[in-house]
């Protein structure tokens, strides 16, 4: 029979202490973790950034990765929207009673993968077990602190009127992959999800110019709900145009399909930048060289006009406005 | 799959939009059935690019904006039975009905889950055994065969807690419906992508015949439409109404037969009735006799209040094409996506949805 989690491997006792040892501290050994203390402790130095974030994901597992990668590279992600080198992580698991060890091994491997290409190290850690149906099989939260290097001021507020509005590839893979596993929607894609940690990409950028006035990863509600984040935040009006958008060949098609917009797609490894415009040039080369941002492009850029809307001009000429996402993505009946 | 491209070209859709607007001798009043098709309008801003010779009306082809407030309350009454699990579309959670939505049944503790296709619904019935599994049939011709085979499959694997709730509705009767009342003088229809390529292109043929209108089947891609409309132009120009296919990929002009066949073996026309539209004779679907232990309607027989109408709302003007979302004075201010007052604002194929997401940029 396969092993599962037991409501004892929460108790505390010694199944706990065996649960800890032989399945988190021994892939993600590290010093910090390894002291065992109640805290961890280390030294900073500098602004620091700071973040937390829960994972429920369904399926757990899909093409292009799973919730640890996702657990990971999400905090990473948000720390490095800010600026931050992220630092330290802390990995808190909330599992269902009956949950399979194998399942949890693959994925703290993948979550440990993940951590070592972000160059972070996770520090502090928790686990609960709950009885079954009171969680759906694997919750995971992360915090994250990161160090924000000097002169760097980046925020969802300082867009200002000439900027130019960058993304770093193509929109809807992270959605769309997800999708296609769901039960009787599945639909056969060789998309996989573009889930990755940021932090280098960002670092790029930074190496090559200060002026990145904003950073956001359009994840949940996807580029459509960021840009009007930015906007609305800012006070500022954005224009894109829709030919300047890349989207993927089998992301399209799943849309048409389902009668979705891609613009609205979550995405789990994009950003987008707002930067002056007049190094918007060397950003998206430092980008292009990273390979999260090979097909790094100018999309658009913040106008003085409409302000908190986003408009966007049709591969066809005409303008629409591209309001926020409500509500959640569902397929068309008709 | 380079072909979507092909669809979304620039270039060809600037002639062909221009070649339109040339051949027009005079305003051209068009219907846009389907929602879909609305949405797809607004979202290329076609209605800019065709204006002002082409004036392009929505009409009722949203599923869940034509379901009646009966039989939204009905859903509901059967989503607060303790022993239920209704099983829905998402889009159908957030439309009230005329005291509440379910998704307020469901925060109040109905079991009410979404769904993204019948099978699944029946499969919550293989895991529920103790439950009676609802599932609420919204939906065209397009959908109605994929919840005919659910119940067949439920049928042949002996599971007996599984029910639909048919609010299955048709197309060509309700076309029928408007061109009867006159109220609104259309020159052109551009039928259904999705419904067509189910029944195929015959079920329309009374529509110029008898009634001297233009009809093309139109798919969901900006050219698709153009073209549409160009042939709609074309025979409204020349005199020669028809039915002319300009989605090609997608529909057969005889339609999918096996589809229409798993279709009727499950249910038969009766009348049905529609939001802001009444009661149209055969355009609805019931369950058949071999099926009605499968009939959630037969089953529960839901008790209902009366029901009571939306203040204000004009989605039934608009379902008819009689009104745009711009003329409801609710419209942007009291009723927006967030806090939807009737089901245009809802639905992903709504109407005042489309229009309020993916509205031109006037400057305003
Ligand atoms: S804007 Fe709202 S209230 Fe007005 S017709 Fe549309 S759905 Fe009804």
């Amino acid at each position: 029979m396969e092993d599962k989690i037991l409501l004892a491997h929460g108790s505390g006792g010694k199944l706990s202490h065996d649960l800890v040892k032989d399945y988190l501290l021994g892939p993600l050994r590290n010093p910090l973790l390894e002291a065992m203390d109640d805290s961890a402790t280390f030294e900073l130095f500098g602004r620091i950034a700071f973040t937390t974030d829960s994972y429920v994901v369904t399926p757990l597992f899909f093409p292009g990765g799973d919730i640890g990668k996702l657990a990971v590279c999400g905090t990473v992600n948000d720390l490095s929207m800010a600026g931050a080198v992220p630092k330290y992580l802390s990995l808190s698991l909330i599992i269902e009673e009956g949950f399979p060890l194998l399942k949890l091994n693959k994925i703290i491997d993948s979550i440990q993968k993940t951590a070592e290409e972000a160059r972070v190290v996770i520090v502090a850690g928790d686990t609960k077990v709950v009885n079954r149906g009171c969680a759906d099989k694997l919750f995971i939260n992360t915090a994250g602190i990161g160090v924000i290097p000097k002169g760097i001021t980046i925020s969802a507020a300082t867009a200002k009127v000439g900027d130019s509005v960058i993304l770093s590839g193509p929109i809807g893979d992270h959605g769309i992959a997800l999708l296609s596993q769901r039960e009787g929607l599945a639909f056969e894609t060789t998309l996989a999800s573009d889930c990755a940690p940021l932090n280098t990409l960002v670092g790029d950028m930074l190496t090559v110019s200060h002026k990145i006035n904003c950073l956001r990863d359009p994840t949940r509600g996807g580029l459509a709900s960021t840009l009007n984040e930015l906007a609305g935040q800012s006070r500022v009006g954005i224009a894109i145009e829709e030919e300047k958008i890349p989207v993927n060949e089998p992301v399209r098609a799943a849309c048409e399909l389902l009668g979705f917009d891609p613009l609205y797609v979550a995405n789990e490894g994009k950003l987008v930048g707002v930067v002056a415009s007049g190094d918007a040039e060397k950003i998206i080369d430092s980008m292009k060289k990273n390979r999260y941002g090979s097909s790094a492009a100018v999309i658009g850029a913040v106008v003085a006009d409409h302000p908190g809307k986003v408009v966007m001009k049709t591969r066809l000429g005409t303008t629409r406005i591209v309001d926020m996402l409500t509500g959640e993505l569902l397929p068309r009946i008709c | 799959m380079k072909y979507l491209d092909e669809y979304r070209n620039p270039m060809t859709a600037k002639l062909l939009a221009e070649k339109i607007l040339r051949r027009c001798g005079r305003t051209i009043r068009l219907m846009e059935f389907c929602g879909g098709h609305t949405v797809a309008i607004m979202k290329h801003g076609l209605r800019q690019l065709l204006s002002p010779r082409v004036e392009l009306l929505s009409g009722p082809g949203c599923p869940v904006c034509v379901t009646a407030n009966r039989d939204l309350d009905k859903a509901i009454a059967l989503a607060r039975h303790p022993d239920v699990i209704l099983t829905t579309f998402g889009d159908m959670l957030r439309v009230p009905g005329s005291r509440t939505s379910l998704q307020k049944v469901r925060a109040e503790g109905g079991d009410v889950r979404i769904v993204y296709s019948a099978t699944d619904a029946v499969e919550i019935a293989r895991n529920h055994p103790e439950k009676s599994v609802v599932f609420l049939g919204i939906g065209f011709e397009t959908t109605a065969p994929t919840i005919a085979s659910s119940m067949r499959e439920a049928q042949e694997n002996n599971i007996a807690n599984y029910y639909v709730h048919s609010l299955h509705k048709l197309c060509p009767p309700v076309m029928k419906a408007l061109l009867d009342s006159g109220e609104t003088k259309l020159d052109g229809i551009l039928c259904p992508g999705h419904v067509s390529a189910v029944i195929g292109s015959h079920p329309y043929e009374f529509i110029p015949r008898d009634y001297g209108v233009a009809c093309a089947i139109a798919g969901f891609e900006p050219l698709d439409i153009l073209l549409a409309v160009e042939m709609l132009v074309e025979q409204i120009e020349s005199q020669r109404p028809a039915v002319e296919i300009a989605y090609r990929r997608g529909v057969k002009a005889e339609g999918n037969r096996t589809a229409q066949e798993v279709l009727e073996s499950v249910f038969e026309t009766d009348a049905a009735k529609w939001r802001g539209i009444g009661v149209i004779p055969a355009s609805g679907l019931t369950i058949r006799e071999k099926y009605q232990n499968m009939d959630a309607e037969r089953m529960f027989s839901p008790a209902i209040d009366p029901p009571v109408e939306q203040k204000g709302c004009i989605c039934g003007d608009i379902l008819r094409g009689v009104r745009t979302p711009y003329d409801c004075s609710l419209y942007g201010t009291h009723c927006t996506p967030e806090q939807p007052i009737g089901p245009c604002m809802v639905s992903s194929e709504g109407a005042c949805a489309a229009y309020y997401l993916y509205g031109a940029y006037d400057g305003r």
